[in-house]
């Protein structure tokens, strides 16, 4: 079952002088269409300014398509009825903790949302509790958020789109302002959604070591949609990859370097541990053909 | 002009019950000429270090002196301080300002009451040297890309032509081109300037492939400072507070105890290459050692 459906979506905007006169347009996303079903982990890639954010942004009706349709959960995001209720099925995470925390202390902060649906006080109560316990972040209820690290903010910010019961779980870099530690908090409170509860993830980022579990991966280029596939596939692509001002993880850097010398490695191997089996396996050949 | 630290201590909110120790006995020499990487997780006192070396901050105990002048004596001249020991913030570009770009890196020097000649002769240094060429002199720093928009932050403090460059978290948000064109710039720099770098980071990978010797905070304390391969073969400490080597230093490793005679030390992505090359070779002497 597809949650989001996004057929040849355009956006453009126009650029203006001080006077605010019409200087020129802009498209940020040119002809996408993409497909998400229910419970997958998408990731989007993309070098700054190629579109992806504002990609994400149509999934919730942030924005609306200039040209195309978005579709979430069957209703299409131009239908101004449904915009509380695509937003209550399609929540968004941004990249600064510091701009989307409003309470005082963080269960208040996470029952704004459930509070502002009309969900009756004692449920609301229930929801604070579930959402706080499936981040990690049940421990800190009573603590103020400005005393939080910016992974626990994040965290914090995850449980708030989540008490409104969401379907889908949209992440802006949330990680980019963080330090490893909280990106390893934030990668794992959003991987665990989606195992444990089912719910589908769309997860924006620049980290190539975040994106190694998604099951597709989308990679913007100018608006577009330059490649996509399982990680494997993509990161398989190394040259293509560095082309469009990505990384690749490390690991499959070093295999490519020596792919390259003549190691007859396969292609897109993302863990240490496949890099190590790979290379037994080389080692167990060189050795059976009386080489070393 | 080099900067010495002994035994200097910032506490917040002393003889409160709110106190924090910030930064706990620190004791450094910075001579001229290095590049230095300062590590640590987030409130590990990395911030806080770099922001008592331009005198924004002044230390509960110990003394700082630079070029043999301790700053916080009477009568020294903070204003030369800071145009010696120059600091780009994170995130920079939310400092910019000015209507266009020439406009913004001109307004340090200006403040150091500068001839007008001057004033723009070293911004067009700076705007050159971080390879911003003169198209982009009277666009508007908004409508920029964060990268570009970073690159005239660090112009804007360049102008003022810095002995000493210390640079919070320069690739903060940046994507992995950006990354390495700002990394690769501050190297540039250093190596025709002999300016002295400070480069504090959360990623040991770009620390790893650039300076020559880094610093690793903890709770407010020096726990490491020595050269990066020093540094990273103390990669289970680093981990038990939050840090970790570059990811080549562990594929190393764990190749290593699979008996491929590789190097452990390694911490560039080019060196783990080399490594891994040489052991999988039949022939080499390395190869004939260590199989």
């Amino acid at each position: 079952m597809e949650i989001i459906r996004a057929k040849d979506v355009t956006y453009e905007y126009s650029k203006r002088d001080e006077e605010g006169n019409e200087i020129g347009v802009n498209t940020a996303v040119n002809q996408v269409s993409l497909e998400v079903r229910q419970g997958d982990f998408i990731a989007i890639l993309g070098h700054n300014g190629s579109g992806k954010s504002t990609l994400a942004k149509h999934i919730n009706a942030i924005l609306t398509p200039t040209e195309g349709t978005v579709v979430v959960d069957g209703m299409d995001t131009r239908d101004e009825e449904k915009v509380w209720q695509i937003r209550q099925t399609a929540g968004m995470v941004f990249q600064n903790p510091d701009n989307q925390i409003i309470g005082q202390i963080v269960e208040e902060d996470v029952g704004f949302g459930p509070e502002n649906m009309g969900v009756p006080t004692k449920e609301i109560w229930e929801r604070v509790e579930e959402s706080l316990k499936a981040v990690g972040m049940y421990g800190y209820r009573l603590h103020s958020p400005n005393k939080l690290s910016g992974g626990q903010k994040q965290r914090v910010s995850i449980a708030g789109v989540l008490a409104m019961h969401p379907k889908c779980i949209i992440l802006d870099e949330p990680t980019a302002m963080l330090d490893p530690n909280g990106r390893k908090e934030v990668i794992r409170a959003a991987r665990a959604l989606n195992d444990v509860e089912g719910i589908t993830i769309i997860l924006i980022t620049h980290y190539m070591e975040e994106i190694i579990h998604a099951d597709r991966v989308f990679v913007m280029d100018q608006g577009k949609i330059a490649m996509q596939g399982t990680p494997k596939e993509v990161f398989s692509r190394v040259e293509e990859l560095q082309r469009l001002r990505l990384d690749v993880p490390q690991v499959t850097l070093v295999a490519y370097e020596l792919q390259k010398r003549g190691i007859p490695l396969p292609d897109g191997i993302l863990t240490v541990d496949e890099l190590a089996e790979a290379l037994a396996a080389v080692r167990a050949k060189n050795l059976e053909s009386g080489k070393v | 002009m080099p900067i010495t630290l002994e035994h200097v201590s910032l506490i917040y909110d002393q003889d409160t019950p709110h106190s924090i120790t910030a930064l706990d006995d620190v004791s450094l020499e910075i001579p001229d000429g290095q590049f230095i990487g300062i590590i640590g997780h987030t409130g590990s006192g990395k911030s806080t270090l770099v922001q008592h070396l331009n005198g924004l901050i002044k230390c509960t105990s110990g003394t700082i002196c630079f070029n043999g002048q301790n700053v916080d004596e009477k009568g020294f001249d903070k204003k030369m301080l800071r145009s010696k020991v120059g600091l780009v913030f994170q995130y920079p570009e939310h400092q910019l300002f000015e209507i266009d770009v020439f406009s913004d890196v001109c307004f340090g020097p200006k403040n150091l009451g500068l001839p007008q000649e001057e004033i723009e002769a070293r911004a067009k240094e700076a705007l050159q040297s971080v390879g911003l060429s003169e198209e982009f002199y009277k666009q508007s720093p908004f409508e920029l890309s964060g990268g570009q928009k970073r690159r005239v932050a660090i112009a804007g403090v360049l102008a003022m032509k810095p002995q000493i460059l210390i640079l919070d978290e320069p690739t903060a948000g940046l994507d992995p081109q950006g990354r390495t064109e700002i990394l690769e710039l501050i190297k540039e720099m250093q190596i025709k300037t002999g300016m002295t770098i400070l480069l504090v980071s959360h990623s040991m990978d770009d620390v790893a492939e650039y300076v020559d010797r880094i610093i690793v905070m903890n709770h407010g304390k020096v726990m490491f400072d020595d050269a990066p391969k020093a540094v990273f073969q103390h990669h289970e400490e680093l981990e038990q507070i939050g840090l970790s080597a570059p990811q080549v230093t562990y594929i190393c490793h764990r190749l290593k105890e699979q008996g491929l005679d590789v190097d452990t030390d390694v911490t560039t992505l080019s060196e783990a290459v080399d490594s891994i090359y040489h052991a999988l070779q039949p022939g080499t002497p390395r190869a004939e050692n260590g199989l």
